[in-house]
């Protein structure tokens, strides 16, 4: 049975009628054509689709979207402001921590969501919460040197 | 420059699903759509198709490089970018020539209707043969304007120089832009002649774009998620698909009710003999309706042997048997004998973004955006499968999320289009994790035997090495062997199997990597010394002597200590050398290996873009432990017992060692793709150390210490 749901997105306020059981993720991908998310397992275990859901990041491949309604997203397209990318998002650029890039959005978004949870965290924080995130391409030590930078830019070292 | 010729495919591995949808199978075809089948007018793909410019061969400069009167400037390749950097080493290539700065460059990659037919991304092969075309043709490009400008001007082309574009005549300080030959009718017409196959290209000490660090040009769309990858294509009134897949391996469909499907509101069915799927307006639909039609499903199951019995059953599915040692003499008369066997699990590739393919038909004709690294080859799948000609089809493929050569064939974009087909609308077919785990294809499992003997001063007197299955891909041994033989023998895979980064190098190198150090062992020589006394190759004993001088190596090997090991392991595949050494920390219970340090150094010729190879070879290293120690698919009754991240387990951070990596540059030499071969060292080396440290050795990939 379908269900409206009504929640913010990246800022803007969008309606879906839908069913609540979808995954966030699919009703950005295929309703609101948001497809920076990605899907990488389906199961969490790869967080190549991670979202921040009220600031908090989540995998949305395992989130109902029924868990929005009335709250607030944050896709990888709401990072930016304009033209000005998000440090986090500047600090993977600067650092090339990217191959095929396809689990990039979603490592941003987990860093994202760790420097809003935790601005100034430990190296242990950095790698539990990142240990989540898989990148195939196996891209890590630039990956590390890019979560080290924006974690710098966000502390303004 | 040499340009070595197009190999024969016989390094890739393809093995298309060989899917059939004739004319005479449309009897069995079962179409439903409900209410959903609203006319859209499909819009045309793309309107600047050009057509026909596939047909392979080097071409004529502009199916190369085409020149816009308003200075743009396409550059046009049959190559792939999965992530390995093929966009920013063909764009360097062809900014080096052209003379203009990488930004100047829009390259167009892989869509089969605009580009030459480069060939499949595999094998390394971009690198030592597409870089040079690409070359080739932007040399040609460079030469016709300063030819153009020689001309206009009245003067002597060798007093022209191209430079940030524009041909200058410092004398007389004129200039003209590659726009002014775009617009100068006869002079444009130069661009359809053949590439002079004698155009002179930059020496490599010229060199100003290529040879530097060089960022993918489209990586700002990467982390901002504005590019599109296959699965992100969306058309107008497309819908999301799914394929019904059998319960277990080898399973024939009987019977099917597509009812409960076609009950649903938006939904179609279709059914094609042993095809079946839906498409629906959201992919949590299709899926549904594909669960509903699932239930109804009748299989005639197939038996399937399981993992646990996988090398017994390769080696007695080898036609003829396995061939017997012809040194068998030699080896009885060694002053030290030895014979070993080595097993290599399957393994997965597990690009991050499955299988994926849009599929659109207009007017008969078909268009697919799918992730493959086989575009034309793609095309050939797609026009077989549906009874059309190549010119019929049209195989787009957008930078796709990895691939690692699991990517060589074109089922998805069939599937697709077979839905789309029963549709009458655009259909996206993305695989699911599951699927992609169980239904893709797999690196070929192998059983390696190796039979040596040593004579009385430690040398190799005779060799023999026989690959079951995997295949021959860094088979032969670049060591010193009095009589020697390496050959690999086919078997029958219970699994599908395909190319997968290096394919059956690493198995073949872990082998004799991990058997030269059992017989340094037995000859009581370090194995280093070992392998230097039988290698003759100078670049590879370089690259050996260098990790081993990094690592500290001749001074680590005096140490003792049983919870932590050193190892070595080098080898060269594809044009390129590769040398490692590996310390790995065995935990106090003596089960755990942990990889804690690697030293690799990697000699791939004169290194294109620096900061990308550093790039793959890190990748190679870490994505190469997965398989060393945790990697294999496991199955029984025809179902695969791990199709997920949970129990399949890929390197992640934790994972990561320290990494001490040399690029050794080789000006001189001609360029080598180096993608793949910087995996090969890392498992023997793990293998190595954990044997210097417990005296335990481990001869399976994933290789485990006893429980």
């Amino acid at each position: 049975m379908d269900s409206t749901i009504t929640f913010t997105v990246n800022g803007q306020s969008r309606t879906v009628t839908t069913d609540p059981q979808r995954p966030l993720l699919d009703v950005l991908r295929e309703d609101l054509k948001l497809t920076g998310t990605k899907y990488g397992c389906g199961e969490g275990q790869c967080r190549a689709c991670t979202v921040l859901l009220n600031g908090k990041s989540v995998a949305s491949c395992v989130t109902p979207v029924r868990d929005a309604d009335k709250q607030t997203v944050l896709t990888i397209e709401g990072l930016a402001q304009g033209s000005q990318l998000h440090p986090v998002q500047a600090a993977f650029l600067e650092e090339g921590a990217y191959q095929c890039g396809y689990c990039t959005p979603g490592m941003i978004m987990g860093v994202v969501g760790l420097l809003s949870e935790k601005p100034k965290p430990t190296e242990d924080d950095i790698k539990t919460r990142m240990q989540r995130h898989l990148c195939r391409c196996c891209g890590y030590p630039n990956l590390t040197k890019a979560i080290h930078r924006a974690t710098a830019l966000q502390q303004g070292k | 420059m040499n340009i070595p010729p197009v190999q024969p495919e016989d390094e890739q591995l393809i093995e298309p699903v060989g899917y059939d949808f004739g004319l005479k199978r449309r009897a069995f075809v079962q179409l439903l759509g409900a209410g959903l089948l609203v006319a859209v007018s499909a819009t045309p793909a793309l309107a600047q198709r050009r057509g026909g410019r596939g047909g392979g061969g080097p071409g004529n400069i502009a199916a190369r490089v085409h020149l816009g009167k308003d200075g743009t400037i396409t550059v046009m390749a049959g190559k792939v970018e999965g992530g390995q950097g093929a966009r920013a080493e063909l764009s360097e290539a062809a900014a080096e020539e052209l003379r203009v700065p990488v930004s100047r460059i829009q390259l167009v990659l892989a869509d089969t209707s605009l580009v030459p037919d480069d060939g499949i991304t595999a094998g390394s092969g971009s690198t030592p043969r597409t870089v040079p075309a690409v070359r080739h043709g932007a040399a040609a490009a460079r030469e016709l304007l300063i030819n153009f400008a020689a001309k206009r001007w009245g003067v002597e082309p060798g007093t022209v120089q191209v430079q940030d574009g524009k041909a200058i005549h410092s004398s007389s300080q004129r200039t003209l832009s590659y726009a002014d030959l775009a617009a100068d009718e006869e002079a444009a017409k130069g661009l359809d002649q053949a590439v002079p196959a004698d155009v002179a290209l930059t020496p490599v000490t010229e060199w100003k774009v290529l040879g530097q660090p060089t960022p993918r040009p489209n990586a700002r769309d990467l982390v901002t998620g504005a590019h599109q990858y296959p699965s992100d294509i969306s058309r107008p009134g497309m819908l999301y698909g799914k394929v019904l897949r059998p319960p277990s391996y080898g399973a024939k469909l009987t019977a099917i009710d597509l009812g409960p499907a076609q009950a649903m509101k938006d939904v179609v069915a279709v059914r094609d003999d042993q095809f079946a799927g839906v498409a629906a307006p959201t992919t949590f639909l299709a899926e549904k309706a594909l669960d509903s039609i699932a239930k109804t499903a009748k299989w005639e199951p197939a038996p399937h042997p399981a993992s646990k019995d996988l090398f017994d059953y390769l080696k007695q599915h080898v036609p003829g048997g396995v061939p017997a040692n012809p040194f068998a003499d030699e080896l009885s008369h060694a002053k030290h004998a030895l014979q070993q066997t080595y097993h290599v699990a399957y393994v997965q590739h597990a690009p991050l973004e499955p299988r994926a393919a849009v599929a659109e038909w207009t007017d008969g004709k078909l268009t697919v955006w799918t992730g493959t690294q086989n575009p034309f080859g793609c095309r050939s799948e797609l026009a077989r499968a549906f009874h059309l000609g190549d010119q019929q089809v049209r195989v787009i493929v957008p930078d796709f999320g990895s691939g690692f050569g699991g990517k060589h064939t074109g089922e998805t974009g069939i599937e697709a289009a077979r839905l789309a087909k029963a549709a009458g609308h655009p259909v996206s077919l993305r695989w699911t994790r599951r699927e992609e785990f169980t239904w893709a294809y797999f690196r070929p499992a192998a059983v390696i035997q190796i039979e040596a003997g040593l004579d009385d001063k430690n040398q190799l007197a005779c060799w023999h090495f026989i690959n079951i299955n995997a295949g021959g891909s860094g088979i032969e041994t670049p060591y010193l062997a009095g009589k020697h033989q390496s050959q690999s023998v086919r078997s029958e895979s219970p699994l599908r199997q395909g190319s997968y980064r290096c394919l059956a190098a690493t198995g073949n190198n872990f082998a004799r990597e991990s058997f030269m150090d059992e017989l340094a062992a037995a000859g009581g020589v370090d194995p280093l010394e070992f392998r230097l006394a039988h290698l003759e190759n100078s670049r590879l004993r370089e690259v050996l002597e260098t990790a081993a001088q990094r690592f500290g190596w001749k001074e680590r090997i005096k140490q003792k200590n049983p919870k932590l090991g050193i190892g070595l392991a080098c080898g060269t595949e594809k044009g390129s050398y590769v040398a490692a050494c590996a310390e790995v920390e065995i935990d106090p219970a003596g089960k755990q290996i942990a990889v804690r340090r690697v030293c690799e150094v990697f000699d791939c010729g004169a290194i294109l873009n620096p900061s990308n190879l550093l790039s793959q070879v890190q990748g190679a290293i870490i994505m190469g432990l997965g398989p060393a120690l945790r990697e294999e698919m496991n199955f029984e009754n025809g179902e695969v017992l791990n199709p997920n991240f949970r129990r399949y387990q890929v390197p992640r951070f934790a994972d990561v060692p320290e990494l001490d990596i040399h690029l050794l540059n080789r000006p001189n030499h001609d360029s080598a793709g180096a993608g793949e071969t910087p995996i090969i060292a890392i498992a023997p080396a793990i293998g190595n150390a954990v044997f210097q440290a417990t005296g335990v050795r481990l001869r399976s990939m994933p290789m485990r210490l006893p429980a």
